[in-house]
């Protein structure tokens, strides 16, 4: 099993994007997801911005898949859609069935994003049937799920996100903007001042929610690190980390050297969480890998 | 223009065609459909006798397959659309991929529509789904502009249907898991959202607390008008404002009336009113006020006025008793 990285959910800067991607060039990671996954309205980095830090990774011996737009509104996002596919040189991740549909004109191979529905094993073959190379689990589904899906094993890979805040929901509006009383047409950019989103919470104080532009996430982190040994068992191809900052980069180290280890026991397991290597369980979540509501946490 | 209104059970439907409706969509009672609430729904008798008025009356039914087949599950899914096949059903309205396929490669001649749990928004979706399985025709989820939909509809290689009046859904429908985070229930799964055992109200003094799986979304007056709870309508707190706010949306129904003129002018196929849970009264009554609006439309395109009547009666059975343009208003985003 590998260690993914998936596309940047928030709004860098150009600068800290970079940065950010000089650090990878030089992690553990072995596959990079790269682009603009969430608004287009987002144009700190271009095109050739992309493809620049793309050839980058690639210099430094990573696999690179350019991401694409999750949710595609408009004329312009197509073309821009387009330009990705006809990259010449890296797949793309489908993010919205357009990319799919464009890959497969262009008979390219592709990665199925995890916001697009893949419900069921005879989907998938259909849509590796049109070029599907590899597909990442849609958050909300479990490991009984892909248990089932997995069996007879498949010709395409599999990728499971098992880090970040979880993008439950797009939307046309920009919740960001709204807070701020701006409107999306004149946002001023402004989820820039919020780099890992805006925290959501009841009005008894418990975290809910991330507000991220048109996009909302968990405001609970998936942690799955734990369960790396069942995934490997299983077969899964890819481990995806979302990062909420360059700090979560020594995530992606923990993730290869449990990897490389020999397996540990539950018991040895339980005692590294008490040593605080998993630190900040309190906001972490797991509970849709276990069929559970997706911010409940379980032990296995 | 076709009218098409919901029909959670056979007296919804009987008013919905009484008033006017020109078609209604349904779902079975079981998982394969994404309302399947208690009470609510359709068994194959009676969606035989269903079949059967509707025929009478020149009117159309449309079956509802819009959950995702769960592995090892499948057969229920495929059972359904056989069942819309052999009962001569006018559509099925579909969201996955793999029933697409059964659907148009075992009944050719039952007419597939895309459901807006699909969640196909551009050009290329659309283009992927006719090429693949021949949709006739597209919901589009609520997420467009009406600018955006009128640059669709000049392209589109198939049929669209747009939400006219109802609930508000703002997420890209079928890609929106609050609900399934808070709950483990999802919609595209054969849940729904805000299942309504996992919705309990409390009181606490003159406050009243509405709670998703014990999560609390809101704290209102007990005399404040409320929706049905859904995790996007909430009140809450965020980073560096202490007063609960509506963060995402307050709740209020979508209601397009004054917008009829441009979508008839789009050449919008179908007009969908959201609210298959709600009661024969409610489908009555919308339905009503539409096909008074669409008629007087048709009469005469360049005279439409919006009635301030019709407002009225749509604001009495809209959430929290208010009505917007929602996402059609570019300024909404």
């Amino acid at each position: 099993m590998k260690i993914s990285l998936a596309p940047i959910h928030y709004c860098w800067s150009k600068a800290d994007t970079e940065h950010f991607y000089n650090q990878v060039a030089q992690s553990k990671v072995d596959t990079v997801y790269l682009g603009e996954t969430v608004c287009s309205r987002r144009r700190e980095l271009k095109f050739k911005d992309y493809l620049a830090i793309a050839h980058q990774l690639s210099d430094a011996g990573k696999n690179v898949v350019l991401s694409t737009m999750a949710l595609i509104e408009a004329q312009s996002e197509l073309t821009e859609l387009k330009r990705y596919v006809d990259n010449g040189q890296w797949q793309i991740e489908a993010n919205d069935m357009a990319g799919v549909q464009l890959a497969s004109q262009a008979k390219l191979g592709f990665v199925c994003g995890p916001t697009i529905n893949n419900y069921n094993r005879a989907s998938l073959e259909l849509l590796h049937k049109q070029g599907m190379t590899r597909f990442v689990m849609p958050y909300e589904l479990s490991k009984a799920w892909l248990d089932n899906v997995m069996t007879p094993k498949p010709a395409f890979e599999v990728e499971v996100f098992g880090f970040g805040h979880i993008p439950l929901a797009h939307s046309a509006r920009c919740f960001t903007a709204k807070h701020f009383n701006l409107n999306k047409d004149n946002c001023q950019t402004i989820c820039q001042q919020h780099p890992k989103g805006l925290l959501v919470q009841t009005q008894d104080n418990q975290p809910l929610l991330r507000l991220n532009g048109i996009q909302t996430q968990s405001a609970r982190c998936i942690n799955l690190l734990s369960e790396l040994d069942d995934m490997k068992q299983m077969g899964i191809d890819y481990w995806r980390l979302s990062a909420r900052s360059i700090d979560d980069l020594v995530i992606a180290e923990q993730a290869f050297e449990q990897l490389a280890a020999p397996a540990i026991s539950k018991a040895d397991e339980l005692q590294s969480h008490e040593l605080g290597i998993n630190q900040n369980t309190q906001l972490d979540c797991n509970g849709y890998w276990f069929g559970q509501a997706g911010m409940t946490s379980q032990t296995s | 223009m076709e009218l098409l209104c919901p029909a959670g059970n056979l007296a919804s439907m009987k008013a919905a065609f009484n008033a006017g409706a020109d078609a209604v969509y349904l779902g079975l009672k079981n998982d394969t459909n994404a309302r399947s609430f208690a009470g609510l729904n359709f068994n194959e008798q009676q969606l035989a006798k269903a079949i059967v008025l509707a025929k009478k009356q020149n009117k159309k039914i449309f079956l509802t397959l819009n959950t995702f087949p769960k592995p090892g599950e499948e057969s229920r899914w495929y059972q359904a659309v056989d069942i819309a096949a052999d009962l001569g059903l006018d559509a099925l309205i579909v969201a996955d991929l793999s029933l697409l396929d059964y659907a148009a490669s075992k009944h050719k001649h039952l007419p597939l529509h895309l459901s807006v749990q699909a969640s196909a928004t551009n050009l290329a979706a659309l283009q992927f789904y006719k090429e693949n399985f021949n949709i006739e025709r597209a919901v589009l989820p609520r997420v467009l502009s009406m600018k955006q939909v009128k640059d669709l509809a000049k392209v589109s290689p198939v049929d669209l249907e747009v939400f006219a009046f109802g609930s508000l859904c703002i997420m890209a429908e079928g890609r929106c898991h609050l609900s399934s985070y808070v709950t483990g229930q999802s919609p595209n799964t054969g849940g729904s959202c805000s299942p309504a055992q996992h919705v309990r109200w409390q009181d606490d003094g003159d406050d009243k607390l509405t709670r998703l799986n014990e999560v609390l979304i809101e704290r209102s007056s007990k005399d404040q008008h409320l929706g049905y709870p859904v995790v996007c309508k909430g009140r809450y707190l965020s980073e560096h404002t202490h007063e609960p706010q509506h963060l995402l949306e307050s709740p209020t129904s979508l209601n397009t009336l004054s917008l009829l003129p441009e979508l008839a002018q789009a050449g919008i196929r179908s007009l969908k009113i959201e609210g298959r849970q709600r009661s024969p009264a409610y489908v009555a009554q919308v339905a009503k006020v539409w096909r008074e609006a669409i008629d007087s439309y048709l009469r005469s395109p360049e005279q439409f006025v919006s009635q301030a009547s019709w407002d009225q009666a749509l604001a009495k059975v809209s959430e929290g008793q208010i009505t917007t343009l929602g996402v059609y208003a570019r300024q909404w985003q």
